[in-house]
């Protein structure tokens, strides 16, 4: 059994401690908003935030989450840069198919966490681990750029 | 292309025609009907979910409640296109509500109701949505628009003329007179359905040309939006499977024990070519699948490599009768008589789909009825595909099609359905089928892998006097249709996008030798102008080049009466700033091409380091997509698309070896990364052609502007996919390209070997 915090709340699971949390999050909580794209941190839809980190949720053992808090795509509008980010991107018209873009909004909203006025080589090194197949990049730095005048 | 009529008559078949003969696709998928097996499911009369009654039901795409609620049932799938956005604005305008007024759903499956002329079903594909639909759903809007304001005309017993509708109100202008389409709608349905309806002239359009905010996105900030893998129904498990690895193999003998002790695990299911493990979770199903000892019949491809492949399609090309897609000319003897020719072979790969969204579909199969939740590109397909399985009726195969979280021809087959339903048929509750990205990657439907040979003379002023393309590859059309395609038949598919090209060549010949690869194909992005484009768009490169030739130059002289495209060609020149000087290491390349109804210029700036390595700066694309429904979505289309295909054209290839494909994750099915990605500009050539499409149009670009700017800035011609960057190295030849390398590739190797991360390990991740 494990003692969660998720997005504010306590979530306890009784599930393999090698689970990644992707998994508890979609198939035992039911917040569907991470998704599952590559399984191994190679395209960064599972990205959650641990703590206002980003963490690739589908290689993360649930086992070593801890006390840490778990925020997910369902209450990044709660947080400053979060909602900053999710207007951005409707501003812009960022978003195509969608798919990717919870993870997304999850490192851009991380990355403002950190760096409030990001550079484009900052834009690089966050958001490179995030894949989108639409294409949507541009709009993405632009949205970034928008977010953080906000 | 004809221009919009402004009022709806007799003309609409022969724009449709005219545009059907733009498309190999569609020219395709017209052919259904006469004769073919149609490989959608006959119509079905069963009310599903999307299906919406109300007061006012003037047709299959408009509900208008009398508590004022207005539905558009939209017959094209969402899959991030801007569709949805797109069909409600031909609608909305005519129908005279705002986009704010309407709520929209997807159409159920029923091929009589929403199929199109264009794809011969309830289908969407082929940049195919705004043209099948430009006349028939604004004329759905009017139709309905003017029943509303009969209504209430009858109502004030006053003049129909006298009356007027705007934002979902009609108005008696002389008395001050208003009643909302709710408080009409009821009325309205008693209206006689007009006979003939006038369609707005474009001076007049409110919506349509305007970048209206787009209807699917608020959902998905949030996480709000339900794709087909994050549907959850009572006592739902969840499965993901294992095709055989060698294409075209069967399942052998599966130990089951050490996955049946594994927690969570429920049931294993075998079926003839693979085996599923059904768990609680997608994890426990995982690990259950890994837990297998599975022993596989291998089958015919057991020995299949790519070269073998590539071998027999230039053996096809060298000897197998060729089919003629285009004679013009005296070919044979201008190519006799020619003083200076030049030749090339050039070598297309096969491609994955890989949607960010993997393979998934949710089923649950009962005593006498079938409910399938997923998203698909073609539901009566998918609706038929269960039937087949099941064996039930159709009216008994109920079908939710979701948002799809990327289709790109992915989702315009339905063999997965098919899969989940046997699997499900199998047990009693329902059941989550997942694939794993490996899944996804090594047992899609590909595109066609093609040998190219290509030739031209060229005359005193360095124009080519003759132009010779042969093309080798596979039939889509033939493993897309349940009947197959005859043997000896043009498929349009393989030809689209050199049979015609933009540019006036009188002397011409295009044929096409048929090599059906032993692996499955289907669509992907751009169809047969991906691939051909990127042949023709290089080689005319390299015949202005043999010429002495501005590439941008020889183009223009070929398209003197190419109005079009001479239009796209100019404004990309001006705007990219053709001819100006670059730094050293960087070259400009320029491709132009027509497809999909539309006309695309594109130029690209990049720079090549001396270890090979290659840097997207800046693209600049020219667009004459015809009337522009919503700008900001063509230009969204456009930068995606670009995107799409310069990461097949940098990245991509499917290989095979011992009949098993050797990629297997985004690790070496490489996509481009944000940090990769060009600044891209659009400039739209101002046009009232009807709607062209333009969800695919870009990535046709992508190739062969890169190859052309390789070549402008290193002078070497790179003629297969993906581009390989060794050759492009001048020092460190012994070092391997560092391209393939990922920058997150070894804080990934760190977090997967430790259980418990840092943070430090969590944040680089």
């Amino acid at each position: 059994m494990f003692a969660l915090n998720v997005n504010g709340e306590n979530r306890n699971v009784d599930v393999p401690e090698d689970m990644p949390l992707l998994w508890v999050l979609r198939d035992v909580i039911g917040l569907t908003g991470t998704k599952f794209g590559c399984g191994i941190a190679q395209c960064g839809a599972c990205t959650v935030q641990l703590d206002g980190k980003p963490v690739r949720s589908c290689v993360l053992p649930v086992a070593s989450v801890g006390t840490r808090q778990i925020t997910t795509i369902e209450a990044i509008g709660a947080t400053p840069a979060g909602k900053k980010v999710q207007d951005a991107w409707l501003n812009l018209e960022v978003i195509q198919c969608g798919y990717c873009q919870s993870g997304q909004i999850m490192s851009a909203s991380a990355l403002l966490n950190r760096t409030p006025d990001p550079s484009d080589s900052d834009i690089d090194a966050a958001m490179s681990g995030n894949i989108c197949r639409c294409g949507t990049y541009t709009r993405i730095r632009a949205a970034i750029k928008q977010a953080a005048k906000a | 292309m004809s221009k919009p009529s402004s009022s709806l008559s007799e003309k609409t078949s022969t724009s449709r025609r005219t545009f059907l003969q733009g498309s190999g696709l569609l020219l395709g998928f017209a052919l259904f009907g006469a004769g073919t097996k149609v490989a959608h499911a006959e119509t079905t009369a069963q009310p599903v979910a999307g299906d919406v009654t109300a007061a006012f039901s003037p047709d299959a795409f408009i509900r208008i409640g009398s508590d004022g609620k207005i539905t558009l049932i939209l017959p094209n799938i969402e899959m991030g296109q801007g569709t949805h956005t797109g069909e409600a604005t031909l609608i909305a305008e005519e129908l005279e509500v705002g986009l704010d007024q309407v709520k929209v759903v997807d159409a159920p499956p029923n091929d009589k109701l929403y199929a199109t002329a264009a794809l011969g079903g309830q289908a969407t594909g082929g940049s195919t949505s705004m043209r099948a639909t430009w006349e028939s759903l604004r004329k759905a809007g009017a139709t309905a628009r003017m029943m509303l304001v009969s209504a209430a005309a009858a109502q004030w017993s006053v003049p129909v003329a006298e009356c007027s509708a705007k934002a979902g109100v009609v108005t008696h202008q002389a008395s001050g007179r208003s009643l909302a389409y709710g408080e009409l709608a009821q009325a309205a349905a008693t209206q006689p359905v007009p006979a003939s309806v006038t369609l707005k002239d474009p001076k007049d359009f409110q919506l349509i040309g305007k970048s209206s905010r787009r209807l699917d996105t608020p959902g998905k900030v949030n996480g709000a939006v339900v794709y087909g893998i994050d549907v959850r129904v009572p006592d739902m498990k969840v499965a993901t499977v294992a095709a055989c690895p060698v294409i075209g193999g069967k399942l052998g003998d599966v130990d089951e024990k050490a996955a049946r002790a594994i927690p969570g695990v429920r049931d294993i299911v075998r079926l003839d070519n693979a085996v599923a493990v059904i768990g609680d979770h997608f994890w426990a199903a995982k690990k259950g699948l890994e837990a297998l000892t599975i022993t596989w019949n291998e089958g015919a491809n057991a020995n299949l490599t790519s070269a073998n492949i590539m071998a027999a399609l230039k053996a096809a090309s060298e000897r197998k009768k060729p089919i003629m897609a285009r004679q013009e000319g005296d070919v044979e003897g201008t190519m006799k008589a020619a003083s200076k020719k030049v030749e090339a072979i050039y070598h297309s790969p096969f491609l994955a789909h890989a949607p960010m969204e993997p393979i998934n579909c949710v089923v649950h199969v009962r005593a006498d009825e079938c409910e399938i939740w997923v998203g698909t590109q073609v539901p009566t397909m998918a609706q038929g595909a269960a039937a087949q399985v099941t064996g039930f009726p159709l009216d008994k195969i109920i079908l939710h099609n979701h948002l799809i979280g990327g289709g790109f021809g992915r989702r315009l087959v339905a063999e997965s359905v098919a899969q989940a339903v046997a699997i499900a048929k199998q047990v009693s509750y329902p059941v989550k089928v997942i694939w794993t990205r490996e899944e996804d990657i090594q047992h899609d439907l590909y595109r066609p892998a093609y040998y190219d040979h290509i030739s031209a003379a060229l005359g005193a002023d360095g124009l080519p006097t003759a132009w010779v393309e042969r093309i080798a590859g596979g039939s889509v059309l033939g493993n897309y249709l349940p009947s197959g395609w005859p043997e000896g038949k043009l498929d349009d598919d393989a030809v689209e996008g050199a049979a015609k090209p933009p540019y006036d060549l009188p002397v011409i010949q295009v044929d096409w030798v048929r090599e059906d690869p032993p692996v499955p194909i289907t669509w992907w992005r751009g169809v047969g102008p991906t691939h051909n484009v990127f042949v023709v768009e290089s080689f005319m490169d390299e015949l202005a080049h043999a010429a002495g030739k501005d590439p941008v130059e020889y183009r223009r002289a070929l398209t003197k009466n190419q109005p079009r495209a001479a239009g796209v060609l100019e404004l990309v020149a001006e705007k990219s700033g053709w001819g100006t000087p670059l730094a050293k290491g960087m070259g400009r390349g320029i491709a132009l091409h027509d497809a999909f109804g539309s006309y695309m210029a594109a130029v690209l700036e990049i720079s090549v380091s001396p270890t090979g390595e290659i840097t997207l700066h800046r693209a600049v694309v020219a667009v004459d997509c015809g009337i522009t429904i919503n700008p900001n979505t063509v230009e969204a289309q456009i930068e995606g698309g670009l995107i799409f295909g310069l990461s097949a054209a940098l990245y991509s290839g499917i290989t095979f070896t011992d009949g098993r494909v050797d990629q297997s994750n985004f690790h070496d099915y490489r996509i481009l990364r944000n940090n990769e990605a060009p600044k891209i500009e659009i400039h739209h050539v101002k046009s009232l052609e009807s709607p062209g499409g333009i969800g695919e149009t870009a990535t046709v670009s992508a190739a062969p502007v890169l190859a052309n700017a390789i070549f402008s800035a290193t002078g070497k011609r790179l003629r297969t996919l993906p581009f390989n960057r060794d050759e492009l190295k001048t020092e460190g030849i012994e070092k391997k390209s560092v391209s393939m390398v990922l920058p997150i590739v070894a804080p990934l190797l760190a977090a997967l070997a430790s259980t418990k991360p840092t943070d430090a390990e969590l944040e680089k991740q």
